[in-house]
């Protein structure tokens, strides 16, 4: 089974988002990068499925060169083989992402890369949350594609059974690969990349392609933080003494 | 003309509430569009539902095969249906599938599509433009849409003045190719939602972070959580750990919950952590740290060890449940006498 991942470099910020000044951007000079929990899981699943089945995981990311460092982490985890798709520093509309993603895969599978049976993403990127790059890879390749996926079984038959959830409940999907699938948190628990692996993955060779990102009709303005903050909270007491108040508010609420 | 993307049934035509008054602000008449219904079970719910928001038609999509249509296939017989319709803008609640939906009728249709959006401007020259919500609601992004067809999934975060209710909602039933690609995915089987305390739906949220410890920790927030009626919950740290299903975990890529009380026990109150609770209405954080986030953004605090805080704040609850405990077995004395029956 050969299975493609696609995972975003993403600022790691904590308890605030830095702006720059202008609001162009996250300041991510203080920042560290990482990718998000759904893309997490799906290398996590990449791993375990050909593990279990055979063939190899390559992982991919489209963005700066600095990429690398996020391919690098998935190829820590597991992952066979990583391509950094170089599209610039700038932040991509989905469809520039989507289109991309998609030309690269085309040049893997004419450089004699097997054709990927999986091509697996997050539900939604951490920091832009678009919620459609799969979407458009998968209509840019003509593939089926299945969403929301927190369950993955392969029948004898290589045939792929999906539960897929949604907030008003579960839908199980049947298909043939190939196919695109994305799929989200507590799908799985992703392993922490063992010392061999991770060394591993520091020597490794990544596929640089060339990927200039294409505009797109979504264009964004600038970032601002919403307003109102809470007013400070009500330091009920310290330690097990604070119990009587605790209780005082649980009484004023109802909920005792 | 302004489309509406909604699913069937009496929750998905409650979530679309928002998105329509919404699309009655955009100028135009407004109507609704479902592609591929799950079956006739919800439609006079939501027909009730658009009708009292002021919407008069539904445009029902369907097709053979439709009963089994993935979101993939919905959308791409949205995307057709809209080639012959042109409206000026389709919306659709940015929770649940009709999001999804719309996402790949915008891959299909090759159009562009603003998500999770708290403000939607009319278009001047085809320039729409939007705010939406990124990384859960922590930063908004101010961006320009420019397209012939506007496609916005809206979030639950909008605010629009509710629209004034029609008589009745027609509807208006057209069928459609169905898309091969697609089709070659399947939906086998369907389940609804779990009703009961959940935790998207409890009244109180007790949920514990990385300063619980470890799985054992759990324990008295259980209990906690069993005296005050409600659900446990908990940061990524703990379910990374495997100390708990993801299923309890809050946040961005948890659960979105909005409770009356939510007592957050040892977690820090990272951002991805904060959207996932800050609609609560009360909250109680149990911190070491007097600097914690969650601290500083709680309505109240008590600093402490929440090994020695949550055992003394479970006793007194019980100190006091006892002590109201003569009165009240009187009044269930009585009321066993004249029933008769014993509620266990
Ligand atoms: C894209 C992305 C998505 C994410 N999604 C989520 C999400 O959905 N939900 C989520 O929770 N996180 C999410 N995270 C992770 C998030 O950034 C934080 O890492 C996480 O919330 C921290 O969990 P924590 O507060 O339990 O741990 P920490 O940040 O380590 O905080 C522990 C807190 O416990 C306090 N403490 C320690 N010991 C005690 C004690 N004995 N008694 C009382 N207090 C004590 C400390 O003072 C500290 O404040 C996401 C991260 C990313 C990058
Ligand atoms: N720049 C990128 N490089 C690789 N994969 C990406 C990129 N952007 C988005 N994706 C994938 O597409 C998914 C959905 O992203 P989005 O549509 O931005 O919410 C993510 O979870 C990733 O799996």
């Amino acid at each position: 089974m050969n299975v493609l991942v696609c995972v975003k470099r993403v600022p790691a910020f904590g308890a605030s988002v830095p702006l720059l000044d202008d609001g162009s951007a996250i300041d991510t000079r203080q920042l560290g990068f990482t990718i998000g929990p759904h893309e997490e899981c799906a290398v996590e699943e990449a791993v375990r499925l050909v593990a279990a089945h055979g063939g190899a995981v390559t992982v991919l990311s489209a963005g700066p060169a600095e990429a690398a460092e996020q391919v690098r982490s998935a190829l820590a985890a597991g992952a066979d083989h990583g391509v950094v798709v170089e599209t610039g520093t700038g932040e991509l509309d989905p469809s520039a992402t989507a289109s991309a993603i998609a030309d690269a895969v085309g040049v893997l599978t004419d450089a004699g890369t097997r054709p990927f049976d999986l091509l697996l993403f997050g539900t939604a990127s951490a920091d832009a949350g678009h919620g459609q790059v799969g979407a458009r890879v998968a209509a840019g390749l003509g593939l089926p594609m299945v969403a929301g996926v927190k369950g993955v079984e392969v029948g004898d038959s290589g045939v792929l059974t999906l539960r897929c959830e949604a907030g008003d409940g579960v839908e199980w999907c049947r298909v043939e690969p190939p196919v695109v699938i994305a799929v989200r948190e507590g799908l799985n628990l992703p392993r922490y990349p063992s010392m061999p692996g991770r060394l591993k993955a520091r020597r490794a060779a990544i596929d640089v392609l060339d990927g200039a990102g294409a505009g797109g009709g979504l264009v964004p303005l600038g970032l601002r933080a919403p307003g109102a903050a809470r007013a400070g909270p009500v330091v009920l007491g310290h330690g097990a003494d604070a119990a009587g108040p605790v209780v005082d508010v649980f009484e004023r609420l109802g909920v005792v | 003309m302004t489309l509406v993307l909604v699913d069937e049934g009496v929750d998905a035509a409650a979530d679309a509430e928002a998105t329509v008054a919404v699309a009655h602000t955009l100028g135009g008449p407004v109507e609704a569009v479902t592609a591929g219904a799950a079956g006739e079970s919800g439609l006079s719910d939501t027909l009730a539902t658009l009708a009292a928001t002021g919407v008069a038609r539904l445009h029902r999509l369907s097709w053979p095969g439709a009963a089994e249509a993935t979101p993939q296939a919905r959308g791409a017989a949205l995307a057709r249906w809209l080639t012959t319709e042109r409206p000026s803008a389709v919306l659709a609640p940015a929770e649940g599938r009709a999001a999804e939906v719309l996402a790949h009728a915008a891959a299909r249709a090759r159009l562009p599509l603003a998500a999770q959006c708290v403000t939607v401007d009319a278009a001047v020259d085809g320039e729409w433009t939007v705010t939406r919500e990124r990384a859960g609601g922590v930063l908004l992004e101010d961006a320009r849409l420019t397209a012939p067809v506007a496609l916005v999934t809206v979030s639950r975060a909008a605010q629009a003045p509710a629209p004034a209710a029609v008589d009745r909602c027609e509807v208006v039933e057209h069928v459609v190719e169905p898309d091969p690609v697609a089709a070659r995915a399947r939906v086998v089987g369907r389940t609804a939602a779990a009703g009961g305390v959940t935790l998207a739906t409890a009244p109180v949220v007790v949920s514990g972070g990385r300063g619980v410890g470890g799985p054992e920790g759990y324990g008295v927030l259980e209990e906690l959580a069993g005296l005050l009626g409600g659900a446990v919950g908990c940061s990524r740290v703990a379910t990374n750990n495997g100390w708990r299903p993801h299923s309890d975990q809050v946040g961005l890529t948890g659960t979105r919950i909005a409770p009356e009380l939510y007592v957050a026990c040892g977690i820090s109150g990272a951002t991805q952590h904060w959207v996932g609770c800050m609609d609560s209405r009360v909250i109680l954080a149990i911190n070491t740290d007097a600097e914690a986030p969650m601290v500083a953004r709680a309505t109240y605090a008590v600093l402490g060890d929440v090994h020695e805080v949550l055992p003394a704040v479970v006793e007194e609850i019980r100190r006091r449940r006892e002590a109201r405990v003569p009165g009240q077995d009187r009044a269930e004395a009585g009321v066993e006498l004249r029933s008769g029956t014993r509620v266990p």
